[in-house]
């Protein structure tokens, strides 16, 4: 048999590729020229030489940037929010998917579905309006119900104490529904022939999730989580961005937070690229890694 | 096959019904407390505890659409939201079809460096020197250009594409079919389910985006809604609140700022309540052949 030569095989094709040639423009212009851009980190950036006319400098910038406290600090705290949401924000949409399952009224579970997937398809702008006209400590609604308690006010936003602690609670009421659905499809895949054989083998409800559902569900999991891995450097910088104030930079100033004040708001462009080239090259190592690891225990990774 | 259920379990799905109950509360309670104080009156104080408030007024909800500002960011939202919206879709599908063909010359190939982008990027200065170099600086297509293609929603729109079964295009081919018309003819009309998932996620997100119109746009009359929404509500600008020489007209009338933030954002988010619940079994279909798998 002939082998095609790959030119033939274009030729061929060559319609169908022609529909491909705009977006493959697209995504270079868009999407590869911006990491080209990452060589800023190693230039003296000026708008009126260009990308590619600025000089060269070597490890200048990066220098400079491990010598910062601010930039130390912010690699501290996203290191320390993204750690908090993988050990809460993580497992709550697995917890709450398995709970809901559980519930027989179809009609009442479409109720809490549609309730909590509700918050997922508002902006932080708005949701940051709102959480701050509920946790202010003299007029918000949180601290006058806590009040009648006899606990609190408490400074949510402005207590560096709480700060932490607002953000993975927020984060977690506004993502756990529309997370859980993922899992909610995966456990009505499960062939309920496994639950009868479990029943049969009188195994409890509790037996039953530990042995029956979570492993059918491990792939997905696995899944979720390299994403997750892969986002431990990336920073929710929409929902940081929205509720911080300077009160409490010191444990809520994450990367995306700090090359936004650094670069835009300072422009100093190549020092604030070379904090982008740090935390993409961590965090596409981590998914690589994550998804290594992944294949060899589970024998399921995203390629 | 009824099932018999133990003393245990029946204490289990009480508890159950009774945490799904207070976590529903825990989704509504901030909105309801927002609604609450958007009609209240300035004589009630802010710093009391309340249902309802005692003293109600529409006068918030006045000044906020009496506020001329609101209304250029509705019509710049709008026209994002619909002309981003429109030619994201095009893209999408031009771009998943052919991806979606298994005999694509190098398809692996374009499909990695396509997913490349998805785990590694330039980030936000790159991005920002691009785009006033494209000199897109301060125009309305500088919301709309960057974020022409999401790849996940490509990926999503080509997995579908390749669920369809080859032997309805091979059966056009014969007939002398082209790959457009393959596309247009077949493949699309069979994808309306995904393609209304992709369609509603991408309205979304350009109703829902700030950061871009926050860094790409200074002039004030091509701000989208939620830009304008973050001075009033997180700045507390009062300039753009139109209260300004207003320290005077606010006592006089039955407005508090607090009670005109909480209005204008039940207003900017109406919109959204109001379509979700319709379109809810469109948002979620997208997620369940979201795979990047095949």
């Amino acid at each position: 048999m002939k082998r095609t030569s790959l030119m033939q095989r274009y030729w061929k094709n060559k319609y169908l590729f022609l529909l491909l040639i705009p977006g493959i423009m697209w995504y270079v212009v868009f999407k590869y020229l911006p990491i080209y851009g990452l060589t800023l980190a190693f230039k003296d950036f000026s708008f009126r030489k260009g990308i590619f006319g600025s000089a060269w400098v070597g490890f200048k910038h990066f220098k400079y940037l491990f010598s910062l406290s601010g930039f130390r600090r912010a690699f501290l705290n996203t290191l320390i929010i993204n750690f908090y949401q993988l050990l809460f924000s993580f497992p709550a949409p697995i917890i709450f998917a398995l709970l809901l399952n559980e519930i027989v009224h179809i009609g009442y579970k479409k109720v809490v579905q549609t309730i909590s997937y509700l918050p997922h398809f508002l902006s932080w702008v708005i949701l940051a309006g709102m959480f701050m006209q509920l946790l202010s400590p003299s007029t918000g609604a949180l601290n006058h119900l806590l009040g009648v308690f006899g606990i609190g006010p408490f400074y949510f936003l402005g207590d560096p104490r709480y700060f932490r602690g607002t953000l993975v609670v927020t984060n977690l009421w506004k993502s756990i529904g529309w997370n859980s659905i993922v899992y909610l499809a995966a456990l009505s895949n499960i062939d309920t022939q496994l639950f009868e054989a479990a029943r049969l083998d009188g195994a409890n409800k509790f037996q039953e999730i530990i042995h029956v559902t979570l492993p059918s569900i491990s792939p997905i999991v696995t899944v979720m989580l390299i994403f997750q891995m892969g986002r431990l450097f990336g920073d929710n910088f929409d929902q940081v961005f929205n509720l911080y104030n300077a009160a409490v930079y010191e444990v809520g100033d994450v990367l995306g937070t700090f090359t936004y004040r650094m670069g835009l708001r300072d422009m100093q462009y190549s020092l604030s690229t070379a904090v982008s080239l740090v935390t993409n090259v961590i965090s596409f190592s981590l998914v690589i890694i994550t998804n290594a690891i992944a294949k060899r225990i589970n024998d399921y990774g995203i390629w | 096959m009824a099932v018999r259920r133990s003393t245990g379990e029946t204490i289990f799905l009480a508890v159950n019904y009774v945490v799904m109950a207070l976590l529903c509360l825990s989704m509504i309670f901030p909105f309801w407390s927002l609604l609450a104080r958007s009609f209240a009156s300035a004589s009630v104080p802010s710093t009391k505890l309340y249902f309802w408030p005692p003293e109600t007024t529409f006068d918030n909800y006045a000044r906020v659409f009496a506020n001329k500002n609101i209304w250029i960011g509705f019509g710049n939202t709008i026209f994002r939201t619909v002309v981003g919206t429109f030619l994201s879709l095009i893209m999408s599908i031009h771009v998943a079809y052919p991806l979606s063909k298994k005999y694509l010359p190098n398809r692996t190939l374009w499909t990695s460096l396509i997913v490349f982008t998805m785990f590694f990027s330039g980030g936000m200065i790159p991005e920002y020197i691009l785009v006033r170099s494209l000199k897109l600086y301060n125009s309305r297509w500088a919301l709309i250009f960057p974020i022409l293609l999401n790849t996940f929603n490509m990926i999503i729109i080509r997995n579908y594409f390749m669920s369809i079964p080859d032997s309805l295009e091979e059966s056009a081919k014969i007939d002398g079919a082209n790959d457009l018309l393959i596309l247009y003819r077949i493949i699309i009309p069979l994808s309306f389910p995904i393609i209304a998932t992709v369609v509603l996620w991408t309205a979304v997100s350009h109703w829902n985006a700030w950061f871009d119109s926050l860094i790409y746009i200074s002039d004030g009359s091509k701000q989208v809604l939620q830009t304008i929404l973050r001075r009033i509500v997180l700045e507390g600008s009062l300039q753009l609140m139109e209260l300004q020489g207003g320290a005077l007209g606010m006592e006089t009338s039955n407005v508090s700022s607090e009670a005109i933030k909480a209005a204008t954002v039940i207003v900017a988010t109406t919109p959204i309540l109001v379509a979700y619940p319709f379109l809810q079994k469109y948002f979620v279909k997208g997620v369940l052949v979201g795979s990047l798998k095949g």
